[in-house]
């Protein structure tokens, strides 16, 4: 079988496992999901005014994402470190290029599903109405934002990972690098609920911003991956 | 080659003459010599260390990228690249800790605030975490070849998302249609000897962080030598375990 | 004949520690070696190293002819490596964790049915999950891994560990049937006496160097 169509069979392989593991057990849904709705509850606690919670709705289900998006990148190592497998699966010369597509595609599909809920829990919790417009947009930036998140996070995601103090680094290292990714994301998404009067068609600019960001980090994070993470 | 008691040198010691004397004359014309501003009067010549601490800055963070690509391109490249690559990063974080610290003084005197969420105060802040995060990488322990690599790759990773954060901020704070007022480095009228001693400012500091440059990779090859050392006392114990 | 495995003067590093010192080994293909030690010895380190996993500090080292110190990643899909750890993901089934190692190393359905066979983990046990396995049982997964691999040389780090009495019957015929089939095979293990009647050559690890 030829090289590439071999990679391309890995990467399916190793996001479908990952995707079936968290189907086995349920953390995104039972753990994950939760704790990002608390924070949003949480906000509202803090911030304590109604007009303020809807005018910055954006920005607050952009923050929820980032931190739940910590848990569910050390939960994407933690099982392949519990019993040796990413270290069984270099030992069996896989491309480390596949695994990374792979699992930053599994990390995709999760985290694109915690930010549709977590826009939902917004439109409950922080009376946000939406056009149907604004609902394409939003769903678009989504789509473009994960894409960005779910490489770059899958990169230094597999940095952090392993023993002696390291899953500590994540935050440290991760969340300077999504800056343009919560500033560009909160301004798509600001025009998409119309928050503060922005129209749906400021949003598209800063759309174009994500989709850098996406692009870059999918391939610099297929080449890096392996230097980074191997012995 | 560093002498026996530390990592001066004769070269290194003419170049610190240079430093001090440079640094003196850059005291002299910044805090005395050069004009005052018309409008900040003499808050201005903070000026005088904040830009050049940045520069210089950007400079070291530069080689540090350099150095790290030279690193990784070659099968076995010297890990004196990788030690330059550290030393220069460590020094860079320093200079952008003063350009913070200076910055954050000049708009406390200026415009009676620590902070101001301008473009270019922001992007520097995150410059400052995310090499601090390099630094931190760095000290994740393994072999020197296995730090060289991991440092290597996330330096190139670094210079990658420094312009991105940098772009993306400044087109955030662009949308608040801020007056470039409120950025206290903008809007100075340079007469001929303020620009000079700006200038002399950025030479100074940029020799000065040569200096440096030179001392810590030195200190750097001596604590590996030491434990490349340590290595070969702990071979022969090793191999006396099997007599024993 | 023809030599597999040839280490020099090898020294390895774990952090700042030399886990070996100065080891020469060769490894001609066929042979079952047993590399005999005690705890702390380097066994497992040198297994690393045949696998291409650990970087060599100093000496030199040729596995399949691929040299160590330049090439060792290249090693990696030609050996298999068992170590302490068996490489399963616990949150999935068997059969699961069987199929995902056969689409990563590019094995058919009946390669996994055989390899499954072989090692007794076919059946009702191929629908528990790994986390719910005992550690022989996992271990047993461990070893269907490896055959599914095909790997010209079977680095194994305490195979028989936590395997039942049948299991490690098993284990020694999986080897020899590997060895006819053209695999050479490397283990470690405390098993003085069983891996004695299986080894064709015995090499004793002390204080990081062979004899």
């Amino acid at each position: 079988m030829s090289n590439a169509a071999s990679k391309r069979r890995v990467a399916i392989a190793v996001a479908r496992k990952d995707l079936t593991i968290e189907w086995n057990s349920r953390i995104l849904v039972n753990q994950v999901a939760p704790f990002a709705a608390i924070v949003m509850v949480l906000f509202a606690f803090a911030l304590d005014n109604e007009g303020i919670l809807q005018r910055v709705a954006p920005g607050l289900v952009w923050l929820a994402t980032l931190f739940s998006m910590l848990v569910v990148i050390q939960r994407s190592f933690t099982v392949e470190s519990a019993d040796g497998a990413l270290d069984a699966l270099r030992v069996a010369g896989i491309d480390m290029g596949a695994i990374f597509v792979g699992k930053a595609l599994a990390l995709m599909v999760q985290l694109f599903v915690l930010e549709l809920l977590l826009v939902a829990t917004a439109v409950v919790l922080y009376g946000v109405n939406m056009t149907l417009a604004g609902f394409c947009e939003a769903i678009v930036t989504l789509v473009v934002a994960t894409v960005g998140l779910g490489s770059v996070g899958t990169l230094y995601g597999g940095l952090a990972a392993g023993a002696r103090g390291r899953e500590t680094l994540l935050p440290l290292l991760l969340l300077p690098v999504v800056a343009p990714v919560l500033i560009g994301a909160t301004r798509a998404t600001e025009a998409a609920f119309g928050s503060g009067g922005t129209t749906v068609s400021e949003g598209w600019p800063w759309i174009g911003l994500l989709l850098v960001f996406a692009v870059l980090f999918c391939a610099v994070g297929t080449v890096a991956f392996g230097p980074l993470v191997d012995e | 080659m560093a002498g026996q008691s530390g990592t001066g040198t004769s070269a290194t010691r003419r170049l610190g003459i240079l430093v001090i004397l440079m640094l003196a004359g850059l005291a002299f014309c910044g805090l005395w010599f050069s004009a005052e501003d018309v409008v900040q009067g003499s808050t201005v010549r903070i000026m005088y260390v904040h830009v050049p601490s940045i520069w210089t800055a950007y400079i070291a963070f530069g080689m540090t990228a350099m150095c790290s690509a030279v690193y990784l391109s070659g099968k076995n490249r010297s890990l004196a690249w990788d030690r330059v690559a550290g030393a220069s990063g460590e020094i860079g974080v320093l200079f952008v800790a003063v350009s913070l610290v200076t910055g954050s003084m000049w708009g406390r005197l200026t415009w009676g605030t620590y902070w101001v969420w301008d473009a270019r105060l922001t992007s520097t802040a995150f410059l400052f975490i995310t090499y601090i995060g390099y630094l931190a990488v760095r000290q994740l322990g393994g072999t020197h070849r296995q730090r060289a690599r991991r440092s290597s790759v996330l330096a190139l990773l670094a210079i990658l998302e420094v312009p991105l954060v940098h772009f993306s901020v400044s087109l955030w704070r662009s949308l608040h249609q801020e007056a470039s007022v409120a950025n206290p480095n903008a809007k100075v009228a340079l007469d001929g000897l303020m620009l000079f001693s700006l200038f002399l400012g950025l030479f100074a500091f940029t020799v000065l962080y040569v200096w440096l440059l030179l001392h810590r990779q030195r200190s750097m090859l001596l604590e590996d030598s030491f434990a490349d050392r340590g290595l070969d006392v702990a071979i022969a114990a090793r191999r006396n375990e099997a007599g024993a | 004949m023809d030599t597999v495995i040839q280490l020099s003067g090898v020294v390895a590093v774990l952090g700042q520690f030399p886990a070996l010192a100065g080891v020469n080994l060769e490894v001609q293909r066929g042979e079952i070696v047993l590399l005999q030690g005690p705890n702390g010895a380097g066994k497992t380190s040198l297994l690393r190293v045949c696998a291409g996993l650990m970087p060599i500090e100093r000496g030199t080292g040729h596995v399949l002819g691929i040299d160590l110190a330049t090439n060792r990643e290249a090693i990696r899909s030609r050996v298999g490596l068992l170590g302490h750890t068996n490489g399963l993901y616990l949150d999935l089934t068997v059969m699961q964790n069987m199929q995902f190692w056969a689409s990563t190393v590019g094995a058919t359905d009946s390669e996994i049915e055989t390899a499954m066979a072989t090692m007794h983990i076919e059946g009702r046990l191929a629908d528990v999950k790994a986390s719910q396995l005992s550690a022989g049982q996992r271990r047993r997964c461990a070893l269907a891994s490896l055959i599914v691999r095909r790997a010209e040389i079977w680095l194994l780090d305490e195979p028989h560990a936590g395997l039942d009495a049948a299991g490690r019957d098993e284990l020694d015929a999986l080897l020899r049937s590997a060895v006819t089939s053209g695999a050479t095979v490397v283990l470690a293990s405390h098993e003085r006496d069983r891996a004695l009647g299986l080894a064709t050559r015995t090499v004793t690890i002390d204080g990081g160097g062979a004899s």
